[in-house]
């Protein structure tokens, strides 16, 4: 792959990119320096423990050095040199010692403190949070569900979360089948995705960009190809594009792509749903406007309809152990279901 | 015979260590049966910590709905708590009788003991097969049977030890000076009544206790 | 809940590995500083304290679950607390360096190397105590790095520089300095070379047990790094399984103490024989072999006249803390019981597996009859009222 995160010019929107480019181009999942809680909290504390450790192991270092150079007898022999031995200075060196066990103390109080400090500070968002978001894990992607009050505004994608800035986002997170791990490190800490159990978390992003997330519980072969990107934008963009996920797919003009969506309910419907279009499938990822995304395969392959071709011919060959299956087609039937799926775009 | 007593010297003549005259064998509470035992009961304990942390953990988590429907009842529990709880008594009371070298009350004590614990087991073989739920029904019947189960295989030994040991106290191995052994049954038996106790409170007295 | 068994057991097992380690250097590194340790005591209690402690810090690889506020607290704190007694014995080892005169030998340069990998073990353990920390660290490379300082940097430290210091009592031959410094040379270099970048790698966010990752990650040189060490590291171990085979071969002879140890061990010789001493010597202090330079302890130690059991198998049993004569337990000896048992058993769990069940219950009832022989009070062994009598 040759770029991890792309600038995706977005429903014709510019991303106002500069300090998410900034982290995002080079470092994707870089979390010293963070752009949106909890993250921000936790950056500080980190950056104290990182510079106290630093600091302990040096001067540990130093004190065994000079011990070593400073104190090192050259040319004795152990076996004969008998007077060498000298008797303990326990009165004196416990002196020593209990002076740095009080210095480790006194450290470590404070970190204690900070830690409980930081912990009750990320505990809940500041003042509500208005929108709530399901996570389910799959081996290996993500189940997005943005949920609502109102029945009709309930929708379903995979892999790529849109969240607006500044806002406060729930999770309620939970796995099909085993243990995950939600990770958003430049906005966010981890949570994990338990089957039969629901963890709740909750970030904001406080810079437009785009994000990268990653699985961060093993999980199984592809575990390393488990990867989620957040796009924050800003708030009438989001409502925009969560107006436009809403809408049914449109139905496809051309001949090629009119058997292309025949062949996908006959071949693909089954595991994958697309709203509208008479397939309705939940094993796997929901593929309703699909050509919106910017990557195949949670995050795995840019999402170019050379890509795409590849993938729907023979997903094990790009991602070995998936369980999206080969399916046999011929070239023109795949040539005509990617001519389909190139046909999800967004929207009416 | 053993030198039992005695002074050591260092090579210049100073004297190192003088000490009486050792007794030996198995006395009490220091010999390595004794030790052996305690620490099988710690390990034996732990195990039992485990599972019933595997209970309490699954309890807390999923509340009353984990439960069966029909909560344990004390009709049968009850009286074979009570059961156990005197069969200890009788088997103190054996031990004792060893202690005083009345070897045909020891005898007694420990048949009262022994038919005790078989009227237990057969108390606890049939509220199993009362239960509507089996090992593999669901996590809850999969923990009432293996605790119970594994309690069920701790009372089963510990018959077993009890009546080799009533055996031999009868053709008279043991009195009061030699009698390890018994003691150490006896410790054993006890550990498996205490062991009773706290399953018994976990599964029989929280859920009437905690109901919502 | 199968997460908490896990770590349960596998968070105390990690102290389990590292403790006899300690306890290694802790007994090897004073004879290279010529110096009894300081604060031995101390050193004592915190490893007494440290194996407690470990009991109850398991959840701290599970901050990341969803687990309440209140017992993340109380885990969080206890990760804390149990940096104390691990400082305790880092002062200790640091102490006796620097009152004592050290000589440089292969294992010392092992253990003074040691100090230092266990503190950066140490310090990063104390970075994913702190909870929000580990929300971030969890499940990075940064705990990969810290569990190999952990297991490495103290255990195989500890090992090898033990396996130094004791190879001349074990085998009578001693290892070549000079192959040693140089196998020390590659493994330090090579482990820090290894794992103290990955530090950083976890730092920029690479997560664990994935086979691949993106390009574009900012990862692939400091992975090349790691790469490098660790080959690094395996050449020096690859020359330390020389030097021992070369030490078996061609050592130069030890002789009794080639340390000039204070310990007991040292004086018999080497290898020593295989009934250790010839009666059971009598101890009088911590260093028997260096009573005569010290002024420690009230007596002397007789290492070659003591009490003797020359009634069949026989032991002193002494008391728990002081050490006083106490009484003389009979040893078993030989017989065909347990043997018996075995078969028992092994009919018993082939049968089982087998599902031959008659052939089970009559494996069950063998092993309980021949339990019962093993256990029968015997006369001789003064486990009946009869020899007491007479005894």
């Amino acid at each position: 792959m040759r770029r991890t995160i792309r600038h995706i010019p977005l429903l014709g929107t510019a991303l106002a990119p500069a300090a998410a480019q900034a982290q995002g181009e080079n470092r994707p999942m870089w979390y010293l320096e963070t752009f949106g809680s909890p993250g921000n909290e936790i950056t500080p504390i980190l950056w104290g423990l990182l510079w106290l450790a630093i600091g302990v192991v040096v001067i540990i270092a130093a004190l065994v050095l000079a011990g070593v150079f400073l104190k090192t007898q050259r040319g004795v022999d152990m076996r004969r040199d008998q007077e060498a031995v000298s008797p303990p200075h326990d009165h004196s060196a416990l002196r020593w010692m209990y002076g740095g066990l009080f210095a480790t103390l006194a450290a470590l109080s404070v970190f204690v403190v900070w830690t409980m400090m930081t912990m009750a500070d990320i505990r809940q968002p500041d003042g509500e949070a208005p929108i709530t978001i399901a996570i389910t894990g799959h081996q290996w992607w993500w189940q997005v569900t943005y949920l609502s009050e109102d029945e009709s505004r309930i929708f379903e994608t995979a892999n790529e979360i849109h969240v607006p800035v500044g806002v406060p986002v729930k999770f309620r997170l939970t796995s099909a089948d085993v243990i995950h791990s939600f990770w958003v490190p430049a906005i966010a800490s981890k949570t994990d995705l338990i089957p039969g159990q629901e963890n709740t978390a909750w970030f904001r992003a406080d810079t437009p960009g785009v994000y990268r997330g990653q699985c961060a519980e093993y999980c199984g072969k592809q575990h390393a190809n488990m990867a989620l990107r957040v796009v924050a934008e800003s708030p009438e963009d989001f409502d925009a594009w969560w107006d436009m996920q809403l809408e049914p797919v449109e139905m496809p003009e051309t001949e090629v792509a009119k058997m292309g969506m025949e062949l996908f309910r006959l071949n693909c419907a089954a595991c994958h749903n697309i709203r509208g279009a008479m397939a309705g499938g939940e094993m796997g990822p929901d593929l309703s406007h699909l050509m919106e995304r910017t990557t195949l395969a949670s995050g795995m392959l840019p999402n170019t309809p050379g890509h795409l071709s590849g993938w729907i011919a023979n997903p094990d060959v790009i991602k070995p152990g998936t369980l999206m299956p080969r399916t046999d087609l011929s070239g023109p039937e795949l040539d005509a279901i990617r001519a389909f799926l190139l046909t999800l775009d967004q929207g009416a | 015979m053993a030198e039992t007593s005695g002074t050591i010297m260092d090579e210049r003549g100073n004297e190192v260590l003088t000490f009486g005259r050792q007794g030996f064998g198995s006395i009490d509470g220091r010999s390595n049966g004794w030790w052996g035992t305690m620490t099988l009961l710690a390990t034996e304990a732990a195990l039992f910590v485990y599972l019933l942390f595997s209970y309490y953990y699954m309890a807390f988590h999923y509340g009353r709905t984990w439960l069966p429907a029909e909560l344990p009842s004390f009709t049968l529990s009850g009286p074979s708590t009570v059961i156990l709880i005197t069969s200890s008594l009788t088997a103190w009371m054996g031990e004792r009788s060893v202690k005083k070298d009345s070897r045909g009350g020891a005898v007694l004590w420990l048949v009262a003991s022994l038919l005790l614990g078989a009227v237990f087991m057969g108390i606890q073989l049939k509220e199993w097969s009362d239960k509507p739920f089996m090992i593999d029904t669901d996590s809850y019947g999969s923990l009432y049977f293996t605790v119970t189960g594994f309690h069920m295989a701790h009372v089963a030994v510990g018959l077993l030890v009890l009546l080799a040991l009533t055996v031999w106290t009868a053709v008279g191995k043991f009195d009061s000076r030699r009698r390890d052994p018994v003691s150490i049954g006896v410790i054993y038996w006890h550990f498996v009544d205490a062991v009773w106790l706290t399953v018994f409170f976990t599964f029989y007295v929280t859920t009437h206790l905690f109901q919502p | 809940m199968w997460q908490h068994l896990f770590w349960i057991f596998a968070h105390p097992w990690v102290y389990i590995i590292v403790l006899p380690a300690m306890g290694m250097v802790s007994d090897a590194l004073p004879v290279f500083c010529r110096q009894p340790l300081v604060g031995y005591t101390l050193v004592v209690i915190a490893t007494i304290t440290t194996m407690i402690l470990g009991f109850g810090v398991w959840v701290h690889h599970m901050f990341a679950t969803g687990i309440p506020f209140m017992s993340l607290s109380f885990f969080s704190g206890a990760s804390f607390i149990i940096t104390i007694p691990s400082a305790v014995s880092v002062f200790a080892w640091i102490l006796t360096i620097w009152y004592g005169k050290p000589v440089v030998k292969v294992p010392f340069l092992y253990f003074a190397s040691f100090i230092v990998m266990f503190t950066i073990g140490g310090v990063s353990g104390v970075m994913t105590a702190s909870v929000p920390a580990d929300f971030q660290l969890h499940g990075t490379y940064f705990v990969v790095a810290h569990i190999h300082y952990v297991l490495i940097g103290i255990n195989l430290f500890g090992v090898l520089g033990a396996l130094y210091f004791w190879f001349p009592k074990m085998s009578g031959r001693m290892m070549s300095e000079r192959l040693g410094t140089w196998a020390f040379a590659f493994i330090f270099g090579g482990f820090n070379l290894a794992f103290l970048p990955m530090h950083w790698t976890g730092l920029m966010g690479m997560p664990r047990r994935v086979y691949t990752y993106p390009e574009g990650a900012g990862w692939g040189w400091v992975n090349m790094t790691t790469t490098v060490g660790s080959f690094l590291l395996a050449f020096g171990i690859l020359l330390v399984l020389v030097n021992v085979w070369h030490g078996l071969r061609r050592g130069k002879p030890a002789g009794d103490n080639p340390w000039d140890a204070p310990t007991l061990e040292w004086a018999v010789s080497s290898p020593p024989p295989p009934y250790n001493f010839a009666t059971a010597p009598v101890l009088a202090s911590r260093h028997p072999l260096w009573e005569d330079r010290l002024p420690e302890g009230s007596g002397r130690s007789s290492l070659h006249h003591g009490p003797l059991l020359d009634d069949g198998k026989e032991a002193m049993l002494t008391t728990v803390l002081d050490a006083e004569p106490d009484l003389v337990v009979k040893m078993p000896d030989d017989t065909l019981w347990p043997f018996l048992t075995t078969v028992a058993m092994t009919v018993f769990f082939g049968a089982l597996l087998l599902h031959l069940w008659t052939w089970a219950a009559a494996g069950l009832g063998a092993i309980l009859l021949c339990m019962l022989g093993w256990l029968w009070p015997r006369d001789d062994l003064a486990q009946t009222s009869k020899e007491a009598h007479h005894g």
